[in-house]
């Protein structure tokens, strides 16, 4: 079968990588690249645990076919530290024990951060409504969107 | 999935001829959040996907002399982000935006939405309301009807093999003129709607209607037209006995399924109580246009 070849930019480094034509960028991801920090949860588009940021919008990726990416801008949970330091959100989430599992974490994270870049003073109301497309089955969502409004100030005025 | 192929043509006479090489087994490929649940779960099997976010028009909101055309590639996202669109028709605008999360919003299409052809798509009655037209190209031509013209029964559409949508055409509003959809659903987001209501309303200078369209969604085995509502709103301003017109036209025009998210009872009362709901705040929009 043919087998495309696709270049794309992730994380800020210029990746190669080839796939079938019905190979999600999930599958992309977690096969083809080993990068597993991005999860799969449902693989329909209903828990957001694949969440990543293509061409700076936030999506899921089981919904989104690897051939589609040629050219693209992708960003995942494994860009979001600078090195050693993590991203106030991942900061936050520790502090705030914002997880459990942590299969939920990764897409959280993404999407806070994609919701964050958009409204970076948001209300709890529309921080709630904004991570309405990711599911957490064992934390619990006030610790969560306790951490993304702590992490939004922060964001704001740097400590 | 073993033998599927994928294309991603530049211009739309490229995709009519795949779609046509393609037979019944090729499918058009735009925001891919109902496509590609549909293999996933093995429902379909195609052998070659169109995608059409590489032709230019079809990812472009244009404002042409009667009507804005939004390309069949234009996501949710996008809709809500264009002012002027927003601004002119809120009503379809909202409808879009509750087809679910902000990710799905990033990639749904308001034109898959309606070639998804489900009874309950939130942006189907906000568009029958709105007048919306359908544009369709195909193996013998193109081609425009209006929205309730494509729909024929639950997940079925009016398209033969080879033909696909190319645009959506919203028609250019009057000043005085507002629309409004509003749905009930047993959670607060992420849902499916078991009750929808489009409402488009025009007024005169005087604050009396003009014009009125209102469409029921998930209520029938399409979304539908409310005829019975024009006749009621034109002419008069909105008071206690035009509303117990209206909600008592909406509720019998429906025909609903019974199962355990809502009742035939309680689908056909919500329908009139949110035909209400809906004009009215078309209404208001419509004053302050
Ligand atoms: S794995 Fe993609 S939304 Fe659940
Ligand atoms: S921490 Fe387990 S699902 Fe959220």
């Amino acid at each position: 079968m043919a087998r495309h070849h696709i270049t794309t930019t992730i994380n800020g480094d210029e990746v190669e990588f080839a796939c079938e034509p019905g190979q999600t960028l999930l599958e992309v991801l977690r096969t083809e690249l080993g990068m597993t920090g991005t999860k799969n949860g449902c693989g329909s588009g209903d828990c957001g645990a694949c969440t990543v940021i293509v061409n700076d919008r936030p999506i899921n990726a089981c919904l989104v076919l690897g051939v589609e990416l040629e050219g693209a801008q992708v960003e995942t949970i494994e860009g979001m530290a600078e090195g050693t330091e993590l991203h106030p959100l991942q900061q936050k989430f520790l502090d705030h024990a914002a997880l459990q599992c942590g299969i939920c974490t990764p897409g959280i994270l993404n999407m806070a951060k994609a919701f964050l870049a958009k409204n970076p003073d948001p209300t709890e109301s529309e921080v709630r409504y904004g991570l309405a497309g990711n599911l957490c089955r064992c934390t619990g969502y006030d610790k969560i969107v306790r951490a993304v409004l702590d992490a939004a100030q922060e964001m704001r005025a740097p400590i | 999935m073993a033998d599927l192929k994928y294309e991603s043509p530049t211009t739309t006479e490229a995709a009519v001829a795949l779609l046509a090489a393609g037979g019944g087994m090729a499918r058009v490929f735009a925001g891919g959040t109902d496509l590609l649940v549909q293999m996933h779960e093995e429902m379909i099997e195609p052998t070659l996907l169109v995608d059409i976010k590489n032709i230019e028009e079809m990812r472009k909101i244009t404002f042409e002399t009667d009507y804005v055309r939004i390309g069949a590639a234009v996501t949710g996202a996008e809709l809500g982000e264009n002012d002027k669109l927003v601004a002119m028709w809120p009503g379809v605008v909202e409808a879009v935006e509750l087809i679910g999360s902000y990710q799905v919003q990033g990639r749904a299409t308001i034109a898959g939405n309606l070639c998804n052809a489900s009874p309950a798509a939130d942006s189907v009655p906000a568009m029958i309301a709105a007048g919306a037209r359908v544009c369709i190209a195909g193996p013998t031509g193109k081609l425009e009807i209006p929205v309730e013209q494509m729909l024929v029964s639950p997940g079925k559409t009016s398209l033969v093999q080879g033909e696909f949508v190319t645009s959506i055409l919203l028609p250019n509003r009057s000043s005085n003129a507002g629309d409004a959809y509003l749905r009930f659903i047993p959670r607060t987001e992420m849902d499916i709607a078991v009750v929808g209501v489009g409402v488009s309303i025009e007024l005169n200078a005087d604050g009396v209607c003009s014009s009125a369209r209102l469409s029921l969604g998930a209520v029938s085995a399409t979304a539908q037209l409310v005829e019975a509502a024009s006749g009621i709103l034109v002419g008069n301003k909105l008071d206690d006995t035009v509303l117990d017109a209206l909600a008592s036209a909406a509720s019998e025009a429906c025909s609903p399924i019974d199962d355990k998210r809502g009742t035939i009872e309680f689908r056909t009362k919500v329908a009139g109580v949110l035909a209400c709901r809906a004009t009215k705040i078309a209404w208001q929009r419509a004053e302050k246009n």
